[in-house]
């Protein structure tokens, strides 16, 4: 039996209790004030969700385009039954109620009516089923795409790799805001000081390139994840093992957001999309950038770092991979292990502690990092090393990080 | 004139010594209605559990941010959420009924089988107290959705092996309940109960036993193959092994779309027998009715990858998922139609049952056309995952099995207990449900729409305000679930309000609910239709 987690219930149960204390008299429309956005004064994100949206996302290609149409029509033909279905109903409840001294009829049963009423549904269908037909088969070609970019849901991130086409060979990981992550767990925005894009801010966004036709594939490292991109239309499983693809032109340049939307684990819901949608020109440059980029942050792991320069990576690597699970105090939470004191991580063996930063432990609750680079990993784990109340001065080299790697765990 | 009362040795029941008292009386039950009692307590029970979880999730989601729960928790109450109210709440109390109403209603004497009856239900405590506790399991509970979706489930602690368990219990003791069932129908029914005279209930509920023992043993497959996966080294649904994610989700939704029917068409039986008795008037289009239920059954087993719409199907295979779907509207459609036309020249009062059943047609159909418009696949692919579809199940689970579950309680408990409920009570019961449920759900149309995904423990800012409606709407709605155990419930187990007549639906004029389960006093004795009873040509009177 799991006391931790025993508590942790009993402790809910109290806080939900107290919670209700607190506003046993604001329940209701205060109580909807209060939570609501208007106090925490929230606009509309333009390429996500705004406030109080009622519809589906302003379409920027053609497929969501059709996607309204085809929800509208929709929409109609069923409220036209549903007001026909019921108009009939209630009549009927105000006309032949007993108290009004309607007299029961005797009939039970008609067979034209009952032909009728199966043909007519049976045609309605098809007249739905035809339109929904044309955009299902577009909405699945996928060929002549102008750039191929595979997804990888990790948990609980985002990698995207530029397979094919302008920009071929740049690749990164897509992470949400760490900033927004705490403010989460910190009980929520503060009223009045709310990002709009609350959950949704990456540190880096997709960007491809305004009217292009662009093709995702996607794959998962771990669990199912799944891409999607409301304003786009397109929402395509992330299958760890095997590859899947949807596609999408944007006819508009800006931000676009998605959530991935297929339970993956605890950070579920932190791990979004952001896609930026640019000019030809502006992505170019971008390309550019990214080039330039990589060839300066082209590791040598042979190279041997200082502890000082290694600990300050590892910093970064900490926040945006490990944090979230093993917190920044590195006290860890629940069932995830804490690093700050943990005999694997001062054990000046290094090998146990890399081979469960590239193998992953817990039957995957700690996943395999291996996709991060050698400096990153040296950087990591040297930073666990010195920080908090670890103080060993030992440093991690990446070569030793390369020196494990394909060993069983 | 009392059926029950034709023995004239009423010495009978007297000498009758196997009517147990004490704990006996339950734990050795093998009397149907004792039985259907012990269902229906369980699964009200569980309603209630369930309910607190939805409840802690509910008050999670009041507003942006973390403030109850960790997202580990979060995930643990959605999934036990889901797979309490579907295995421990909804399915139990429908064979509650089963129980308690088909013998009487075909005039048998009890189940076929009475011990395997006391086993399977008796199966379900140990399944319940495995689900429930696997809180303290380390880790906590299953955290993988109901659906539990590999390799999400490999991933999980101790708790998936508990719940794979627990679910082999609940699925051994459906597939006993509906062996019972069947036979009970098939050869218990009294001389001149034709299958096409039988009340609408049984028929229903003959055609979710075959579709119980058709797809128990899929999900049995599923999660053993889950067991064996994280246990014993096989790689069915692992792909480090070259295993497949994705048929995981084939199987489960072949038993997961037939487990849909399975929940509501039971709802469509006890809609179907209160509509006609408060018409005053017979069920229009008996016999579609029926062929409706059983093509529904059949449908059932080809549209499963509806639920699968984002995995990537080729596009014939979207295609035919998607026609497929949209067909099952048709023979639905045909029992809307046939209910509503069963209410047209009637004679209509609307005590509580009636009110029920006809919140039950409003309510279920938004769901049913919600449900039509998931079936085009472009839209799904918007629409998949988000709260829009939490919203549609709900309301055809909740709205739909439920609410006809509530009318059937209240059509039913004078047969059961004996006394009246108050007609009071049953009405604040239905509006504050009604109302409550409609502030609970129907906003999260629009949060699907707008393309918040479900199973999140927290989400953006736009989302504040329709997240904090259903959560004021969901407390309300639960408040009225306990409202009605305390003053309605309760109060009729203690034997207390008005003695309810044999037939308490009968009008001075004669007409109102017709069928062999009002032939029995009121309370049903502990034996009824110990002889097979003499049937009038319609089979719904005793006459002799």
């Amino acid at each position: 039996m799991n006391l931790t987690n025993l508590l942790n219930l009993s402790e809910t149960m109290g806080k939900v209790t107290r919670l209700g204390i607190r506003h046993a008299g604001a329940l209701g429309i205060s109580a909807l004030a209060w939570a609501g956005t208007a106090a925490y004064a929230v606009n509309d994100l333009a390429g996500g969700p705004g406030v109080n949206q009622l519809n589906l996302h302003p379409a920027v290609t053609k497929i969501a385009e059709e996607q309204h149409w085809l929800h509208w029509f929709m929409m109609i033909v069923c409220v036209v039954i549903f007001v026909a279905v019921f108009g009939v109903m209630f009549y009927s409840i105000l006309k032949h109620r007993k108290s009004v001294g309607h007299k029961a009829a005797n009939f039970h049963e008609s067979t034209l009516v009952e032909i009728a009423w199966t043909i007519v549904p049976f045609v309605i269908v098809i007249a739905m089923a035809l339109p929904a037909t044309k955009v299902l088969v577009a909405s699945k070609d996928t060929t002549g795409a102008d750039l191929t970019i595979k997804a990888t849901g990790i948990q609980w991130k985002w990698g995207y790799d530029y397979i094919k086409g302008e920009g071929e060979g740049i690749g990164f990981v897509s992470t949400l805001d760490t900033a927004h992550r705490q403010m989460s767990n910190n009980g929520g925005p503060k009223a009045g000081e709310a990002p709009d894009n609350y959950l949704l801010k990456v540190d880096n966004p997709l960007v491809v390139p305004v009217n292009k036709k662009v093709r995702i594939i996607t794959t998962a490292n771990d669990v199912i994840h799944a891409f999607a991109v409301p304003s786009f239309g397109i929402k395509q499983d992330a299958i760890p093992g095997f590859v899947r693809d949807t596609w999408f032109r944007a006819e508009k340049t800006g931000d676009f957001y998605g959530q991935c939307q297929e339970l993956c684990g605890k950070e579920h819901a932190y791990m979004p999309i952001h896609v930026k949608v640019v000019s030809a020109q502006d992505y170019t440059a971008w390309v550019a950038v990214k080039a330039k980029e990589a060839a300066a942050k082209a590791d040598d792991p042979s190279k041997v770092w200082t502890l000082v320069d290694l600990k300050a990576r590892g910093e970064k690597v900490y926040a945006a991979n490990c944090a979230a699970c093993h917190q920044p105090n590195g006290k860890g939470a629940g069932p995830i292990k804490p690093l700050d004191g943990s005999a694997i991580v001062l054990d000046t063996d290094h090998a146990k502690q890399i081979r469960i930063l590239l193998n992953g432990a817990a039957g995957g609750a700690m996943p395999s990092w291996k996709a991060l680079s050698d400096t990153d990993l040296a950087a990591v784990a040297s930073y666990t090393k010195n920080s908090w109340s670890n103080q060993t001065g030992v440093i991690v080299q990446p070569a030793e990080i390369q020196a494990q790697r394909g060993k069983p765990g | 004139m009392s059926a029950v009362l034709d023995h004239p040795d009423h010495a009978h029941d007297a000498h009758d010594h196997h009517a147990p008292t004490g704990w006996r009386r339950w734990v050795f039950a093998t009397n149907h209605k004792d039985i259907g009692t012990l269902y229906l307590l369980f699964s009200f029970t569980m309603l209630m559990f369930g309910g607190v979880l939805a409840l802690l999730l509910r008050a999670e989601l009041f507003q942006p941010g973390l403030q109850l729960v960790n997202p580990e928790l979060f995930n643990q109450l959605t999934t036990m959420h889901g797979l309490i109210m579907v295995f421990g709440a909804i399915m139990p109390a429908f064979v509650g009924f089963a129980n308690w109403m088909i013998p009487l209603q075909i005039g048998a004497s009890d189940m076929a089988f009475a011990r395997m009856n006391n086993f399977s239900f008796w199966l379900l405590i140990p399944a319940a107290l495995m689900l429930g506790t696997s809180f303290l399991l380390p880790g906590g509970a299953m955290a993988g959705g109901w659906t539990m979706y590999a390799p999400l489930s490999l991933q999980l602690g101790p708790s998936m092996d508990a719940g794979i368990f627990a679910m082999h219990l609940m699925g051994a003791s459906s597939i006993m309940g509906s062996i019972n069932i069947i036979v009970t129908i098939l050869n218990m029914r009294a001389p001149g109960m034709t299958l096409m005279k039988m009340p609408m209930f049984c028929w229903t509920w003959l055609i979710t036993a075959y579709l119980l023992i058709a797809v128990m043993p899929v999900l049995a497959g599923a999660i053993t193959m889950t067991l064996t996966d994280r246990h014993f080294g096989t790689t069915f649904f692992n792909p480090a092994g070259g295993g497949d994610p994705v048929m995981f989700q084939h199987i489960f939704w072949f038993f997961g779309h037939p487990e849909v029917y399975i929940m509501i068409l039971p709802a469509f039986g006890i809609v179907s027998q209160i509509i006609p008795a408060f018409s005053r008037k017979r069920l229009f289009g008996y016999a579609s009715m029926v062929y409706a239920t059983g093509a529904i059954a059949i449908m059932s087993f080809v549209v499963w990858a509806h639920h699968m719409f984002t995995t990537g199907m080729p596009v014939t295979g979207q295609l035919f998922f998607m026609y497929s779907t949209m067909l099952i509207a048709v023979p639905t459609g045909v029992k809307i139609f046939n209910w509503i036309a069963t209410m047209w020249k009637g004679s209509m009062t609307f005590e509580t049952p009636m009110l029920w059943a006809v919140g039950f047609i409003f309510v279920f159909v938004i769901g049913g056309l919600t449900g039509v418009i998931l079936s085009v696949a472009p839209i799904d692919i918007q629409l998949q995952d988000t709260y829009y579809v939490v919203a549609h199940f709900h309301y055809v689970l909740v709205a739909g099995s439920l609410f006809a579950m509530f009318g059937g309680y209240y059509y039913w408990s004078p047969k059961w207990t004996g006394v009246m409920y108050s007609e009071t009570r049953g009405k604040i019961h239905f509006w504050w449900s009604l109302i409550s449920f409609n502030v609970t759900f129907f906003p999260m149309h629009f949060l699907g729409l707008a393309g918040m995904p479900r199973r999140y423990a927290d989400y953006p800012m736009q989302f504040a305000d329709f997240n904090a409606l259903a959560s004021v709407g969901a407390f309300l709605f639960g408040f009225a679930q306990v409202y009605f155990f305390f003053l309605v419930v309760l109060p009729a187990m203690r034997g207390k309000g008005v003695p309810s007549k044999q037939n308490p639906w009968m009008d001075e004029g004669g007409k109102g609910a017709e069928g062999l389960e009002w032939e029995v006093p009121s309370p049903a004795p502990f034996h009824t239709f110990e002889t097979p009873p003499k049937l009038d040509a319609t089979a719904t009177r005793v006459i002799g």
